[in-house]
């Protein structure tokens, strides 16, 4: 894939170092995709370890933005990258960016899950939480893989599905202030949870901003903010 | 990689217009199918382009593409090779250039160039820049002091020289002497400059100086440089075309052909990918 990825620079240290960049984000995605899968498993599982674990872990996630970080400022300052590879070194720059965004969303989704570990679990054991975890994870794994294969048609419908995640939070928050309504008791939980799902709805966000960086890599075409991606299904 | 659409949506909803096409402004310089051979061997095929008015015009290419031939087609020089056959026009303001009436002194004169390596005359600093002038019959001094000055000012160099017009040019650095060309260029009021690689026999600062006096002179002639420096080429050109084997392979404003060329030629060349 990387061959077709980058075509064959007559620099070869060129290529390793394009390809590095690449795979140390695939890395990082990897990492950032299983916080929001065990962030979301503490939360409506109520495990405390594991919501410590990906407190912790989010260390890892911002070493890997600034290193990553760090190599692309090299390849900008001594190769002074033209065309497809200024735009993957832009891309790369933006993706990493939000990759580490989602994983301080996760920490939240974590902190929010150790907090709801010392109250009462509800009758529904988290399921709007659980829901909108796996769409989120979803759209955030599918995102992922655009990135990986480059591929700017796939990319344009993930952005798609952000439309699908925003109506299940608003659904989410809805409901959860009506549970605050009908019963005070329940306003803490309900207040954590709501942390916890706007978290989970700000993922979205930032899958959907990657993907419009996989269609600028491509097509060299600036995305954001067009009707092409914001129209709702 | 490039814009060829194998996908479900439009390249139209995008926004993306089609290969090459750009808003210029109006064109200075017209070539109109454009083949020149020298002898039996093609070195220009069918080329076809305008050079926007007092605008930079990069060419680049690998060696041997054609850029510096093709330069030299707008001045003429390639009528002093032997063997050299050209086919097609050359427009300047809508006038043929290769037409039988032209007065190829006169269009040496609107057409200037500086060569890679600096060639001021082996005379002073003042009479280097005065001698088109007194070629043009000019010969009261105070309009010679006035136009030499005046040439001198636009090409950055009078503050350093002011004080040793009537010194040797050769005694000058590479830089200044490169610079004393392109006095001399100007100062007999040229429209088109042609630079063929006017900064690769320069230290990186005279370099710097060279492209920064081409940002100045822009304002008043259209410039069209040929480089193997993509990275000038970047810094320098609003317009960038390349060419390939006697080809015009792509011609589009510089901010596209460096960040999104249409062309995947285009691509390879400017990404190191061809070498």
């Amino acid at each position: 894939m990387s061959e077709n990825l980058f075509g064959q620079h007559i620099s070869k240290q060129f290529n390793a170092e394009l390809e590095d960049i690449r795979n140390r984000v695939l890395t990082m995605g990897g990492l950032v995709e299983q916080q929001v899968l065990d962030a979301v498993k503490a939360l409506t599982e109520g495990d405390l370890p594991l919501a410590e674990k990906v407190i912790e872990r989010d260390h890892e996630v911002n070493a890997m933005e600034v290193a990553i970080d760090e190599e692309c400022t090299q390849v900008l300052a001594r190769r002074q990258p033209a065309a497809s590879d200024l735009r993957l070194v832009v891309a790369v720059i933006k993706t990493i960016t939000d990759l580490e965004r989602i994983g301080d969303q996760a920490e939240k989704v974590a902190r929010m899950g150790a907090h709801l570990t010392k109250i009462q679990r509800p009758d529904n054991q988290y399921i709007e939480i659980q829901h909108l975890g796996e769409l989120v994870h979803r759209i955030l794994h599918n995102a992922l893989d655009v990135f990986a294969r480059m591929e700017s048609s796939a990319a344009l419908e993930v952005t798609r599905e952000d439309a699908r995640i925003d109506r299940e939070y608003e659904a989410t928050m809805r409901q959860l202030v009506t549970f605050m309504m009908e019963d005070p008791r329940t306003i803490k939980r309900s207040l954590d949870i709501m942390w916890a799902a706007r978290a989970l709805e700000r993922i979205g966000d930032h899958a959907k901003n990657i993907c419009e960086y996989v269609i600028y890599f491509v097509e060299g075409k600036d995305v954001r903010h067009t009707e092409l991606v914001t129209r709702r299904d | 990689m490039n814009a060829t659409p194998t996908h479900g949506f439009s390249m139209e909803a995008l926004g993306r217009n089609a290969p090459g096409e750009a808003a210029a402004p109006p064109a200075c310089l017209e070539v109109k199918n454009l083949n020149l051979y020298y002898g039996d061997t093609q070195a220009l095929e069918n080329i076809e382009l305008a050079i926007p008015r007092r605008q930079v015009t990069a060419f680049i290419g690998p060696s041997g593409c054609g850029k510096s031939t093709l330069l030299r087609c707008f001045n003429r020089m390639n009528d002093l090779v032997d063997g050299v056959r050209l086919q097609g026009r050359i427009l300047i303001d809508g006038e043929d250039i290769y037409h039988p009436d032209v007065n190829v002194v006169d269009l040496r004169r609107r057409v200037g160039m500086v060569f890679q390596k600096p060639n001021p005359f082996p005379k002073t600093i003042y009479e280097n820049v005065a001698y088109g002038l007194r070629l043009q019959g000019i010969k009261k001094r105070h309009i010679l002091d006035e136009t030499v000055e005046k040439a001198l000012r636009r090409a950055a160099l009078w503050d350093e020289v002011k004080d040793r017009l009537h010194e040797n040019a050769l005694g000058m650095s590479g830089g200044q002497q490169q610079r004393l060309v392109i006095a001399r260029a100007i100062a007999v009021e040229p429209e088109v400059l042609l630079l063929d690689e006017p900064a690769s026999a320069l230290d990186p600062i005279s370099t710097l100086k060279i492209e920064e006096l081409i940002f100045e002179l822009k304002e008043r002639y259209t410039i069209i440089i040929v480089t193997h420096n993509m990275q000038q080429a970047a810094r320098v050109s609003d317009y960038t075309a390349f060419l390939f084997m006697g080809r015009l392979i792509e011609y589009d404003k510089t901010n596209t052909i460096f960040t999104n060329p249409a062309q995947k030629q285009t691509e390879d060349y400017i990404t190191g990918r061809y070498g």
